[in-house]
């Protein structure tokens, strides 16, 4: 285990209690809503906060013990921010050798450094800019690099997408998903957003009011949420795939009808609500019909949560009058439809 | 534009005490450019005495606006960034000289670094170093005046910067002192310029503790205000021409650095 955390502090109202393993190049997203501890996490993590009891043990060196704390600037960390908070009075290339210059690299190497990074991060010929002359999406990719150049052994990513827009976030996120894919470090990525958890991390911790709620596997998460909280933020189905115009060609073989074009790489994502369940098949325009068996049902308030297996694997809320009129239960046969103006596709 | 817009009209109540106000400030400075005997002008500024006296104050208070940089700045941070109790305490001292007369001060000033003075006697009897009535005390006097404009500027400065900056340099490894250096210093840049050309201005202009501390030992402590003060006993048109030189120093130096350095806050 690459990063080994267990962390018991108080912050005002908050009590946070989490214990965290990330392995070597594994990614772990907390996800939980604002106040629920994560920045606060991640912030001791960094060497920011003191926590009140705690252990951080990073590639076998200790960060934080009972009574003895290694500061931030001696740990070999990268953080990335929500506000890219490049450095305004450094050029671009300056803010990405920063780390480099102060951990002892010459000043030419360094340059040199921050320059392939800047090419990596498809920043190539804008070190000379101010960061005032970046776009949001730029500053946050030149951060990124500036967090990534010192080769660290621990990246924290603090919300690092939700200041971007929407269109923004898409192409951040797909590139931060390649760079991390190629990061040999332990990465921890806060995000009250779902989507990145989804797409970015191996494992995810839900966090509500400084608790641990839920962890695993993106997919687990979704298909099996065991607080309505969880139910409610995730579910999304991803499917990975590849467009092929208005079609999203499956990994595992079967084909999605999208409303806008797709091409390359993409993920069709699908959230549990907008999934039909039909006992018979239906007739009518729905572009997206698979035969379906049920393996999983969760009750949560007034919709129960279905966990779908066959040509594609969903989610599907349905309310609990409907499950219990067509007889749903575990193994039954179903017909799910989706419209394709309900899948939501993006790169990867 | 043709018309002011609403927003932008001046309420009638406070129009006139404006103008009024904006008088008072200017029109002593015009009326002491109108007495000003410009045919006089070239023959008192060749005066030795003027420019040792002009000299002396460029000088002392460059000097005093240095020693209020090195000393001002890392006691504003302190104010700004420490935890440390007795922090507002501190403040409070610190600006104290903001409102005690200046003559009080150099009183204060008298007595602590005097020969007599505690400290002043130890220097005296440890070193043979006497400060009073020499350009070393004139610089203290100014100092003590002058720095907590710098003080005051420097902290206000460092509590708008984003203390983030200063989270984002200790993950990329740098230290307290690298982080105040290389980030922190030059965030709260504008800041200190401001503070320096207010310290320096202030400086400049310092009459009571001088006079009280320094004495008015022409080329060694007497510096433009004190010679002003003199001159308008002996000869007031000597005191005018001083006075301009003086006004033209000041603004002159202003214009500069406002251009330089300041001018995010001149723009209209």
């Amino acid at each position: 285990m690459s990063l080994t955390a267990s962390v018991d502090t108080r912050r005002g109202d908050l009590h946070l209690r989490l214990d965290v393993e990330v392995a070597d190049a594994e990614v772990l997203a907390l996800l939980g809503p604002n106040g629920a501890g994560k920045s606060t996490f991640v912030r001791v993590l960094a060497g920011l906060l003191g926590p009140d009891r705690g252990r951080v043990v990073v590639d076998g060196e200790v960060w934080d013990d009972e009574g003895a704390s290694r500061p931030a600037h001696r740990r070999a960390l990268g953080m990335v921010f929500q506000d890219a908070l490049l450095f305004p009075h450094l050029s671009v290339a300056d803010n990405v050798a920063f780390g480099l210059r102060t951990r002892g690299m010459r000043r030419a190497e360094a340059r040199a450094t921050a320059a392939g990074w800047l090419t990596r991060v498809g920043l190539d010929g804008l070190g000379d800019r101010r960061p005032a002359e970046l776009s949001g999406g730029q500053a946050q990719r030149a951060a990124l690099a500036r967090a990534l150049v010192g080769d660290p052994a621990l990246l924290l990513l603090d919300e690092p997408l939700s200041a971007l827009d929407a269109r923004t976030r898409l192409t951040v996120r797909a590139e931060l998903r390649r760079h991390l894919a190629g990061f040999r470090g332990s990465t921890v990525l806060v995000t009250h957003d779902p989507v990145d958890a989804m797409a970015l991390a191996d494992r995810v911790v839900v966090l509500e009011e400084g608790q641990v709620v839920q962890v695993g596997t993106p997919a687990e998460v979704a298909r099996r949420p065991r607080t309505d909280y969880v139910a409610r933020l995730v579910g999304l189905s991803l499917l990975p795939g590849t467009g092929e115009g208005r079609l999203v060609r499956l990994d595992g073989g079967a084909a999605v009808a999208v409303a806008e074009d797709a091409r390359g790489p993409v993920f069709a994502a699908i959230r549990p609500e907008s999934v039909a369940l039909y006992a018979t098949r239906p007739d009518g325009s729905t572009r997206n019909l698979w035969r379906e068996r049920v393996v999983g049902a969760t009750p949560h308030g007034a919709t129960v949560r279905c966990e779908l297996d066959g040509e594609v694997p969903l989610v599907a809320d349905v309310t609990a009058t409907s499950f219990a009129e067509m007889g749903l239960a575990p193994g039954a046969e179903v017909w799910a439809g989706v419209k394709a103006s309900e899948v939501a596709v993006y790169a990867r | 534009m043709s018309r002011a817009r609403e927003g932008t009209r001046v309420p009638a109540p406070l129009l006139v005490p404006a103008a009024l106000g904006a008088a008072f400030l200017v029109l002593p400075v015009l009326g002491l450019l109108v007495r000003t005997p410009w045919s006089q002008l070239a023959t008192q500024l060749a005066d030795p005495a003027v420019g040792e006296a002009l000299r002396l104050s460029l000088v002392s208070a460059t000097l005093a606006t240095a020693l209020s940089l090195v000393l001002g700045v890392p006691l504003a941070w302190v104010l700004a960034r420490s935890r440390a109790r007795g922090r507002s305490v501190l403040r409070a001292l610190v600006t104290v000289p903001l409102v005690l007369p200046p003559v009080v001060g150099g009183v204060a000033l008298f007595l602590v670094l005097g020969r007599q003075g505690i400290v002043g006697s130890w220097l005296d009897d440890a070193f043979g170093i006497t400060i009073p009535f020499t350009t070393t005390a004139v610089v203290i006097a100014e100092t003590f005046v002058a720095m907590p404009f710098l003080v005051i500027s420097v902290e206000g400065a460092l509590r708008a910067a984003d203390a983030r900056f200063e989270d984002v340099a200790a993950t990329l490894g740098a230290g307290r002192w690298t982080t105040f250096r290389r980030v922190t210093l030059p965030l709260v840049a504008p800041g200190v310029a401001a503070g320096a050309v207010l310290c320096w201005a202030r400086a400049l202009g310092e009459f009571g503790a001088t006079i009280t501390f320094a004495g008015n030992f022409p080329g060694t402590t007497q510096t433009m205000p004190l010679a002003v003060y003199l001159a308008l006993q002996r000869d007031p048109d000597a005191a005018i021409v001083l006075s301009v030189v003086l006004l033209a120093v000041s603004l002159a130096t202003l214009l500069l650095l406002r251009d330089r350095w300041l001018g995010r806050t001149g723009a209209a």
